[in-house]
């Protein structure tokens, strides 16, 4: 039975803040960074509002924030924290700790680009750079999905088959920042959906003494990585059972990726994050035109669903790969990378072209949408060779 | 279910380990003897020694024994040849000798 929906209208950054109201995780350490410096300052005024529980720490850097969060969490505490670009960079070494040590954390990433040159908007290149540290990562599309997934990220994180770190993403300013309509739950059925943290092993257990993050000398360090990725791919399943839960409860279901009117799709574009919004707006108006064009917007990058996505798009004449990030090894951006990988080892060979979009905030719109959909066609029909790694909208 | 930590060996297969390849226990860096690592030894002169205990608090492992307020022979067991207790020690009761043999 579904549970009453609250309708509102929020930010993305309000959003998370009330999902983390409503959770309210025993712990959250952080270190204020734009765009997502709201979260922590929204957080401290239900604090200070008495409307919450949870312990902030302010730290003084992220490097600290980290790792406050891997002691607490390692204690026996539900932890979480946010941030943004060079913060998640400063973050580095612990995300690591985090994910090897096993501890679910949850940390909001309010996604901005790296630098350089500095600057304050969006792109991919924190979260991609963080793309081999072990921790899963979810993409939100917008204010409504970023709340839905943050309430997901717990179960999904503390799941005995899985006990990794969340990294819940969604893009600085066009979705933190932006306010929208949105479906709240109720303080009630979130806490009961998100449930009480009770690990099996945590440092405060004075009868059951344990000492995390030993030193491993080369006789076991393969086998403890190996141990961690197969975490990673029971996460798959994991996350699939609690995004069909969340559908349960709020209507809203979740998978690894959305279809979208990619059925009979001669044409796809695959996209993550608040850009899938401005594709299947573009889609609709194709569609219209009697194009056959559809939009595989991916929500879970870690774990990698790559035998999934090959299945999905499998029948389609020409892909589009996205990326809001470039990954500077001369060839493609990172989902260009391990998209074309997957499909190569699924043995699905259909042109999969690679296209770099919105780097620092660079608007991405309707009409460049098209475009990559007028070049697969051209592409597909041996009119255009495949043009990879191309930049959109660049100045030449 | 908490595994014997007893039973995980280097032939075990990486299923078998635990998870975030924790140790379930405490205190057990006793275990793990540095001693190997020497290749400088500290020489404990006794004669020479005021018990002044400058020494034992700077050893960064337990390679200084102190029982009754006083310190007792090197334990090399734990000892990485450093040379920081010789430096502490205003006495010259600890003298370094090249090699691993006191």
């Amino acid at each position: 039975m579904s549970e009453k929906a609250i309708k509102e209208r929020m930010s993305g950054n309000e959003a998370v803040a009330y999902a983390i109201r409503q959770v309210e995780p025993d712990v959250m350490p952080a270190f204020p960074i734009t765009p997502s410096t709201e979260i922590p300052q929204m957080v401290s005024t239900y604090i200070a509002n008495g409307q919450m529980d949870t312990d902030f720490i302010p730290v003084e850097s992220e490097h600290s924030a980290m790792s406050a969060a891997i002691g607490s969490e390692a204690a026996g505490a539900r932890t979480m924290t946010a941030t943004s670009s060079a913060g998640l960079a400063l973050m580095w070494e612990e995300l690591l700790l985090a994910a090897s040590n096993r501890l679910p954390i949850v940390l909001t990433l309010v996604n901005r680009t790296l630098s350089g040159p500095i600057n304050i908007n969006c792109d991919h290149s924190d979260g991609m750079g963080a793309r081999d540290t072990g921790w899963i990562q979810i993409y939100a599309e917008d204010n409504q999905e970023a709340y839905d997934n943050y309430i997901q990220a717990f179960p999904i994180a503390e799941d005995s088959r899985v006990h990794l770190p969340v990294m819940v993403c969604m893009d600085g300013f066009i979705t933190s920042h932006a306010v929208m309509n949105i479906s709240l739950l109720e303080d009630a059925a979130v806490k009961k959906f998100a449930g009480e943290y009770h690990p099996e092993e945590f440092m405060l257990d004075a009868e059951h003494p344990v000492s995390v993050g030993p030193y491993a000398i080369s006789h076991y360090e393969m086998e403890a990585k190996r141990a961690q990725e197969a975490a990673m791919e029971r996460a798959k399943e994991v996350i699939l059972e609690v995004g069909k839960r969340y559908g349960e409860m709020s209507g809203r279901s979740y998978g690894l990726f959305e279809k979208y009117r990619t059925e009979d799709a001669e044409f796809i574009m695959l996209i993550m994050g608040s850009a899938a919004g401005t594709a299947k707006q573009a889609v609709d108006e194709l569609r219209e035109s009697g194009v056959k064009a559809g939009v595989l917007k991916l929500r879970v990058f870690r774990p990698f669903p790559e035998k999934e996505i090959a299945e999905a798009v499998k029948n389609c004449r020409a892909l589009a790969i996205m990326d809001r990030c470039e990954s500077y090894n001369g060839n493609s951006g990172p989902l260009g990378s391990e998209v074309t990988a997957g499909l190569y080892r699924n043995r699905v060979f259909i042109h999969a072209v690679n296209y770099i979009y919105g780097l620092g905030g660079r608007d991405f719109t309707t009409e460049d949408v098209k475009q990559v959909f007028e070049e697969l066609k051209e592409t597909a029909d041996g009119r255009l060779a495949e043009q990879q790694h191309k930049y959109i909208g660049l100045r030449e | 279910m908490r595994t014997d930590i007893q039973k995980i060996n280097e032939s075990s297969p990486w299923t078998e380990l635990t998870e975030g390849f924790r140790i379930q226990a405490s205190g057990n860096s006793a275990e793990f003897h540095t001693g190997e690592w020497r290749t400088n030894t500290p020489v404990f002169l006794a004669d020479k020694c005021k018990q002044c205990l400058l020494c034992a608090p700077v050893c960064p492992d337990c390679a200084i024994p102190v029982s009754e307020g006083r310190r007792g022979e090197f334990d090399y067991d734990y000892c990485k040849g450093c040379g920081i207790c010789a430096k502490a020690c205003p006495f010259d009761a600890i003298v370094m000798k090249e090699g691993i043999e006191p």
